[in-house]
């Protein structure tokens, strides 16, 4: 049974030959998926287009249901981006080097994310050609955006994330960008050779390179965990039943780790199977990534929890009898659905025999990411089918316009990253040689009795033993 | 007068320490580990061990960022909404702080993030042109050690390289 994160054995060359490998000549099956990819973008399109040529009435979304797919996928997709960036953050300042092999992918899982969710409010607004009206600028009569509207946080929380986490990313890989420069021929080498900077690897480089990163995951934890805060502020600010929840914003940062997570899974045995990243992407860093994904999981139960007991014991009658009706009114199944997908499904994480065999959390990662994309649904929909005015309670089904769109925005994300992944190094390779070298360093004799000696530093003239070190 | 640049690769990061920990106690006279710049596939932080701590100014650089983008922001903020003054606020604060708050934050971050790069760039000295000695080798799998000096010290230096197993040896000649 593999139990190292890697082999320290692995020799440094190779590492650079796995990854450029992975990013030479497509075979068949990366065009068919890029051909799907495309596929399912067009199909957005062409609802796109209808949907911009006859107005939002097609969509179905009318008074009270002015809010559905649309902002419930924008949520999704913001969510899904939390992990990426937030993770390689946080592991990257507790200094846990398993994340070295998988932060690359997750970080451009981050940024496409991104990129993706930021279509939403446009497409959802219906006259897009008046975005602008939420960027800070002044009109003719001197009236500025209202910074009081969480809508407006929103658009500065994601242009600040967005802007962060590619520069993240990018800075990230100069490394791997100077190796790839220092490998490639054609537009290949003219495209790295602008983006590696002109890096040497040398010790002033590496020096203040250091710093930067650790300056830059320093704000971005606090970033992302404002970004999903105020994307929670979208609703919890309003006094919407179901929605005017003092536990969204750790209930909505809580969700965004756990749907990142289960997106790191998928991607991770993909990219595992196809770009045959055996060495690199392991069974033991597949196993802390689970866990890890579980314990989320069970933050998430918890909050969910707490927000049904806030809302029975608090006397709210139409927050409760929307709480009722999401367990036994028309959208039950997907309620129930949520709740198996999100609280009893990882439970198949806690075993250690399913965390190894990848097949079965291939799928259980799927199935993870749609439960928490109907647990975005969830929130969204059911607050407009049945709130204050009774006058008004109607279940509204979202119509195929919605749908096509929100299917075409999952390739719009396969596309990116198949295009990353051709592209740039989806490994980091000068990552996995410093996680190799120090694993390689402390398994070695000397240091094993340098270490030893430190440690028994006062017992002067003992002879030191390599137990425990 | 004509200066030397002479790099030595090495197939480790021991025996390159090795070099440099002699060059620092003057094994070559005239020649310090100021003048000694390393190259490697990785970063390697004990290396500040036998270099010396030679600092980064890029938290500095971050400091200022953030603190402009915090001012700034506030400031951008209050100063469109006191334009306001002309419309009825219905008892509202005209700069109401609990909401500028949010976005304050997030332009502190913002700024500062850029601001970050930015010194990383300038101190990195990116965006500057390969020095003539770089070697493929060093983003593959070895350890460079690069020194700028006199004609005199050339041969010793290469003496010390070759007594600590250097692979190959590679000079260039300045005006």
């Amino acid at each position: 049974m593999q139990t190292k994160d890697i082999n320290e054995n692995i020799a440094w060359a190779k590492i650079n030959e796995d990854v450029l490998r992975s990013m030479e000549n497509p075979r068949m099956g990366y065009w068919v998926a890029l051909a799907c990819c495309i596929a399912m973008i067009s199909v957005a399109v062409v609802a796109e287009i209808y949907q911009y040529q006859v107005g939002m009435g097609p969509s179905n979304l009318n008074w009270p249901h002015m809010w559905d797919l649309y902002i419930a996928t924008f949520v999704f997709w913001i969510g899904m981006s939390h992990s990426g960036t937030l993770l390689s953050a946080i592991l990257h300042i507790i200094q846990a080097d398993w994340r070295k092999p998988i932060y690359r992918f997750a970080e451009a899982m981050t940024t496409f994310s991104l990129m993706t969710a930021g279509l939403f409010p446009i497409i959802h607004l219906g006259r897009v050609w008046n975005m602008y009206w939420v960027l800070p600028y002044v009109s003719d009569r001197g009236i500025w955006p209202n910074f009081r509207s969480p809508l407006v946080w929103d658009a500065f929380a994601i242009t600040t994330y967005l802007t962060s986490s590619a520069l993240f990313l990018f800075i990230g890989m100069i490394p791997d960008l100077a190796i790839c420069r220092d490998n490639a021929r054609g537009w290949r080498q003219k495209l790295y050779t602008v983006l590696s900077m002109g890096w040497q690897g040398d010790d002033r480089q590496w020096r203040h390179f250091r710093k930067i990163y650790l300056l830059m995951a320093c704000f971005l934890i606090p970033l992302a965990v404002s970004v999903h805060s105020i994307v929670s502020a979208d609703f919890a600010m309003s006094i919407m039943p179901g929605w005017h929840v003092t536990t969204f914003p750790p209930y909505f940062v809580a969700g965004a780790l756990y749907s990142g997570c289960a997106a790191i899974i998928t991607l991770f045995i993909l990219l595992r199977y196809f770009f045959r990243f055996d060495e690199y992407m392991t069974i033991p860093i597949m196993e802390k990534t689970c866990k890890l994904t579980f314990a989320i999981a069970m933050v998430w139960t918890y909050l969910n929890i707490i927000e049904f007991a806030a809302t029975w014991y608090g006397h709210d009658m139409v927050a409760k009898e929307l709480l009722i009706n999401k367990f036994i009114g028309p959208h039950a199944p997907f309620f129930w659905a949520m709740l198996f997908l999100g609280s009893v499904l990882p439970f198949t994480l806690a075993f250690e025999k399913l965390r190894r065999h990848l097949p079965t959390m291939f799928v259980v990662s799927l199935f993870l990411n749609l439960g928490m994309w109907l647990e975005r649904w969830m929130i969204v929909t059911p607050t407009l089918s049945y709130s204050y005015q009774p006058f008004a309670w109607d279940v509204m089904w979202p119509s195929m316009v919605q749908w096509s769109i929100v299917f075409g925005s999952f390739g719009w994300f396969g596309m990116l990253f198949l295009i990353f992944v051709k592209v740039f190094p989806s490994v980091s390779m000068y990552e996995v040689k410093e996680m190799v070298f120090h694993r390689r360093h402390y398994h070695s004799d000397e240091v094993a009795n340098k270490l030893h000696r430190r440690a028994s530093d006062d017992q002067s003239g003992a002879e030191p033993t390599r137990e425990g070190a | 007068m004509k200066r030397y640049y002479v790099m030595g690769l090495f197939s480790n990061f021991e025996e390159a320490f090795s070099t440099i920990s002699e060059i620092r106690q003057h094994a070559i006279p005239g020649v310090t580990v100021d003048d000694v710049t390393l190259k490697s596939p990785i970063e390697h932080p004990e290396i500040e061990e036998v270099l010396g701590d030679r600092g980064s100014p890029v938290p500095k650089f971050t400091l200022f960022g953030a603190i402009f983008g915090m001012v700034f922001g506030f400031l951008f903020l209050a100063a469109a909404q006191a334009n306001f003054l002309v419309q009825p606020q219905g008892g509202k604060a005209v700069i109401p702080l609990p909401s500028n708050i949010v976005l304050t934050y997030e332009m502190l971050i913002l700024f500062g993030v850029i601001s970050t790069v930015i010194g990383f760039f300038i101190n990195a000295r990116l965006m500057t042109k390969r020095h003539p000695l770089y070697s493929e080798k060093v983003s593959l799998d070895q350890v460079g050690v690069m020194l700028e000096l006199d004609e005199k010290n050339v041969d010793s230096l290469k003496e010390l390289f070759k007594k600590h197993k250097v692979l190959e040896i590679r000079e260039e000649v300045s005006q």
